[in-house]
């Protein structure tokens, strides 16, 4: 059985590697929606990333789809991971504990560039490459920063919730504006503007800035609950060990 | 161009294999992140900006943290457990 499986794994190899070598041509792709993309979507959204305009204005539902698996992924990790570590947190955990000078000196010294970089992402997406899910991992990284300099500091899970959700919610709101408004479910709207200021490309601005901060969110607490529970998983051993070295004297005497 | 395109692919294949060689795991996540840093290159060069930019900031930024974070996490658990094991032998 494993002998067929490498059989097939290897013929399958050879395959693609032949169809790079040779160049088979394995039937021609029409690309008639592609086409036809590339040449309306600056006129009709006047976006400069052409790419931001087929995300958020072709494909918004697609993004939408993308939001909710990323939503239901971390909230399984999230459930996972609380019901392995149920155990009440420790009184270490409010203390403070140092990490080094480098760590905690260049964390303190990145956290204000991580956080602009990653804003000017987000604001950015629909002038320049990137977006939504690339500033939101960068805010994420960045909150994620101070943390792993100082341990045990805790998080505001709520308001992360509260950012999560109000992002989450203004999505679905501009979409649903659009419908109200006689379009389809988060078609653009409010025009184009002057394609390549700020203010242009109507309401995809607003999407992707709803899409970055929900991003963020998720995964900064996502990030925050593995580290916090390595924390409290730290302390656990911390004090198992001690109470093993009690024994042992115990045991000893 | 091309001889940069080969120069990752040849980057990209020598970490894929590291990562199934090197005794460490913790230098096999980071050969994992060099790809993704490798192949970001590759889709700058495809020019896919905006790919590129994922790829460097998910594929080898956040998945080797979360990946760091699953393996510390893991060692100190198995090490609680066996500490436990060891204090229920004795």
């Amino acid at each position: 059985m494993r002998n067929v499986s490498a059989l097939v794994f290897a013929s399958g190899l050879a395959f693609l590697l032949m169809v790079i070598a040779w160049q088979f041509t394995v039937g021609a792709a029409p690309m008639l929606v592609g086409e036809a993309i590339l040449q309306q979507a600056a006129s009709e959204l006047g976006s400069a990333n052409l790419v931001t305009s087929v995300v958020l204005g072709y494909r918004g539902i697609d993004t939408l789809g993308e939001i909710a698996i990323l939503f239901t992924a971390s909230t399984a990790t999230a459930l996972v991971l609380s019901s392995i570590s149920d155990k009440p947190s420790s009184k270490n955990n409010t203390e403070i504990r140092d990490k080094g000078t480098i760590l905690s000196s260049s964390a303190s010294l990145f956290f204000p560039l991580l956080i602009t970089l990653g804003l000017y992402i987000v604001m950015h997406g629909h002038l320049t490459p990137g977006g939504g899910f690339q500033g939101g991992v960068i805010l994420a990284a960045a909150f994620f920063l101070p943390l792993l300099a100082v341990p045990g500091r805790g998080v505001n899970h709520s308001g992360l919730a509260l950012v999560e959700g109000f992002s989450g919610a203004a999505f679905i709101v501009i979409g649903i504006i659009a419908l109200f408004q006689g379009n389809a479910f988060l078609q653009p709207l409010w025009g184009h503007g002057e394609m390549g200021s700020l203010l242009s490309a109507g309401s995809l601005p607003l999407l992707y800035a709803a899409v970055g901060l929900k991003v963020g969110a998720e995964l900064s607490g996502l990030l925050a609950q593995l580290g916090n529970i390595t924390e409290s998983e730290e302390d656990s051993q911390t004090e198992s060990t001690s109470t093993k070295q009690t024994t042992m004297q115990a045991e000893n005497k | 161009m091309i001889w940069i395109i080969a120069i990752m692919v040849f980057i990209m294949l020598t970490s894929a294999i590291a990562v199934l060689l090197v005794d460490s795991l913790v230098s096999a996540i980071a050969a994992t992140s060099a790809i993704s840093l490798a192949l970001s290159v590759i889709f700058v060069i495809l020019k896919a900006p905006d790919v590129a930019m994922t790829e460097v900031v998910v594929g080898s930024g956040l998945s080797s943290v979360i990946l760091a974070l699953a393996l510390y996490r893991i060692s100190t658990n198995t090490s609680v457990q066996n500490k436990q094991q060891e204090q229920r032998d004795a």
